[in-house]
């Protein structure tokens, strides 16, 4: 996975709430090995609908978009449209959890912020510093913003999510163990 | 020493293996259940060079690429074929139980999971889809999760997970007749939102929720991911002892009872503190229909769609125009009436005996005055509807009955809703373009899709019966 430390770039608004994971990448896609690259299917649908629709792959790193972004099926490849697309990040009031899950396995970082639209959407340009948890506008303005640990060090050092569990083998091994009889097909 | 606790405390706490300071614990999954679409999970396990941990409590099943049209000759589609052939072989290479195309068992992995004794009380379960939440009428902790997700348990039958919050909704009374489960699910939608219970596990309760089947129970729990929430539970009790009873994978003599007395524990204590509660009362809920392109844009039949103007800003009227300009209706119209073009009754959401059951009372000695598809949720449902003659009270109709799989739920598999046409469907998700592209989707029970399929528009089913 590739290190997230700082991002800057121009941003697309999508200022509506509930664009779920359909929009983002319609079903029809999903039956496309990862190789084929993804960018083309992002808002594939939207895209053609909508003539103005603000977001084309490879125009913006950052996205600024309404409640409740990424919410619906599970879809991962949502997220690998939109890293296929050029996206490093997301901010929005709020996230379909799965999504979010998703999207920090990829790379892609997510950032809960309330009213993002009204407060981002008249920037142009954001830079993004995820060590030091700060959001800059292009008039100087800093917005901190909030992220778990964790998420955090993995996004900033591309960690292994798998070779990080198998540290744990031994106490994954002793409940394994343990389970009632009743527990296994 | 610790307080009360609810049922999800209950299982998550005898689940974490390991926490770490920010609370996030790796969770033991006791089941995991694939489908053609995680092709991407075994593909990051092979580029990593591991192996499955546990094989044995690892089943796939084809669902949402396979034909719901004759069996009889592959299947035409190059890709979608290519994808069920796909996990067959991934199937094979790991030793994993696999109910394919030809499988009396194969079905739609939330139906078939549950019939096969493979949804047990208490139990994690997880799979690559976000409907997982399913699983949860039988009090277990079952959730979608993504592809990366899919290798990690793969990998190592274990999940990092943030704890979530808890949200209990509690329905009590009793519910009219003609007001079914998928009822009940919109109505709570409609009211906390498509984002309402993000970040949080929804327990059901109350009177209302008691007194379901577990056809019912999972409906409800089905739609928990419509309402943002991580998973949907419902505690244990006889009906749900009783349904699982005897099934393949369940548990049998001593085993059995040890379950029994351990599943008896789970329900929520007396006193123990959800994070947020909610109150419906079961006598006021309606027949319920969507009207947008999100599940909380949800009205009573009897409503009448909203008007921009209503709304309190000028996102919610932009939000308001945008659903109406694609669903095609007219501010302010009554929704009961509105010409619906085809029907699809089937889905993890209502594909099973008791949903067809609902629909065939209604379609009985008439006739649908539009084109519609019936899809029975697992091989198993087809069987049990075909001895009740369920299958001629569709066909007699004039609809189609297909073979088991999500089908036009999603249209994967090529069954398509055309550009502009609307469509009374039992599935889970009214989303722009969900099935098809450009097509218009209003959910609601099985019965009132029965209804919609008679009289070729939105209709009160208890008109018709
Ligand atoms: S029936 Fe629909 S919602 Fe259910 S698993 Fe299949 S595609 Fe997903």
């Amino acid at each position: 996975m590739t290190p997230f430390t700082t991002l800057s770039g121009p941003i697309a608004l999508l200022d509506r709430p509930n664009i779920d994971t359909d929009q983002i990448i319609p079903a029809r896609f999903l039956r496309k090995p990862r190789s084929a690259g993804y960018d083309n299917f992002l808002f594939a649908d939207l895209r053609t609908r909508e003539n103005a629709f603000p977001l084309r792959p490879h125009t913006v790193p950052i996205v600024v978009a309404g409640a409740n972004f990424g919410c619906g099926s599970s879809r991962e490849g949502a997220v690998y449209a939109l890293v296929d697309g050029g996206i490093r990040c997301v901010i929005a009031p709020s996230f379909g959890d799965i999504f979010a899950g998703n999207a920090g396995k990829n790379g892609l970082l997510t950032i809960v912020l309330p009213d993002a639209p009204a407060r981002l959407g008249d920037a142009t340009h954001l830079a993004i510093d995820l060590p030091a948890q700060t959001i800059t506008l292009p008039d100087g303005t800093v917005i901190a913003f909030a992220i778990d640990a964790f998420r955090k060090r993995c996004l900033v050092e591309g960690l292994d999510d798998i070779g990080l569990t198998l540290v744990h083998a031994d106490a994954l091994a002793a409940h394994e163990s343990n389970l009632p009889a009743w527990a296994t097909p | 020493m610790t307080g009360p606790r609810t049922l999800f405390e209950k299982i998550w706490a005898a689940h974490a293996v390991t926490t770490r300071e920010d609370g996030t614990s790796l969770l033991w999954i006791d089941r995991h259940l694939v489908h053609e679409g995680s092709f991407h999970g075994f593909g990051m396990l092979e580029h990593s060079g591991r192996k499955i941990r546990r094989p044995d409590l690892t089943f796939a099943m084809a669902d949402h690429y396979v034909p719901s049209h004759d069996r009889r000759h592959p299947i035409a589609d190059p890709e979608a074929a290519g994808l069920v052939t796909t996990l067959a072989a991934n199937a094979a290479r790991h030793g994993i139980t696999h109910f394919g195309l030809d499988s009396p068992d194969q079905g739609i992995v939330h139906v078939v999971g549950p019939e096969l004794g493979l949804t047990l009380p208490g139990l994690v379960l997880v799979c690559g889809d976000s409907h997982t939440s399913t699983h949860g009428a039988f009090g277990t902790l079952a959730f979608g999760i993504g592809a990366s997700e899919v290798a990690h348990v793969l990998a190592t039958q274990s999940l990092w997970q943030k704890r979530p919050k808890t949200l209990r909704i509690t329905i009590d009374g009793t519910l009219h007749p003609h007001v079914a489960a998928k009822d009940v699910i919109l109505a709570v939608i409609a009211r906390i939102g498509a984002a309402g219970a993000t970040g949080h596990v929804i327990e059901y309760a109350g009177s209302a929720i008691r007194a379901l089947g577990m056809e019912a129970r999972m409906t409800i729990c089905n739609m928990s991911i419509e309402a943002g929430g991580r998973a949907g539970m419902i505690a244990p009790d006889d009906v749900t002892f009783g349904w699982i009873s005897g099934r393949r994978h369940a548990p049998r003599g001593a085993a059995w009872d040890a379950a029994v007395a351990e599943w008896r524990r789970l329900p929520s204590d007396p006193g123990a503190l959800f994070d947020r509660e909610v109150h419906l009362d079961a006598h006021s809920i309606a027949p319920t229909v969507t009207w947008g392109t999100t599940p909380e844009a949800a009205l009573p039949v009897t409503g009448n769609v909203p008007n921009p103007d209503d709304a309190k800003d000028a996102a919610g009227r932009q939000a308001i125009a945008a659903q109406l300009a694609y669903m095609g209706l007219t501010p302010g119209a009554p929704l009961e009436g509105t010409r619906i073009d085809r029907v699809f009754i089937g889905s993890c959401t209502n594909g099973r005996l008791p949903d067809l059951r609902a629909a065939a009372a209604v379609l009985k000695g008439r006739k649908a005055s539009i084109p519609g598809l019936v899809v029975p949720g697992s091989v198993a449902v087809k069987r049990e509807a075909e001895a009740e003659g369920l299958d001629a009270v569709f066909t007699d109709a004039g609809l189609t009955w297909g073979e088991p799989g999500c089908s036009m739920c999603v249209g994967m598999n090529g069954d398509l809703v055309a550009p502009g046409q609307r469509c009374a469907s039992t599935s889970n998700r009214n989303f722009e373009g969900r099935q098809g592209q450009g097509a218009r989707t209003h959910l609601m029970s099985p019965a009132m899709a029965a209804a919609a399929a008679v009289a070729g528009a939105i209709t009160d089913v208890r008109k018709l019966a």
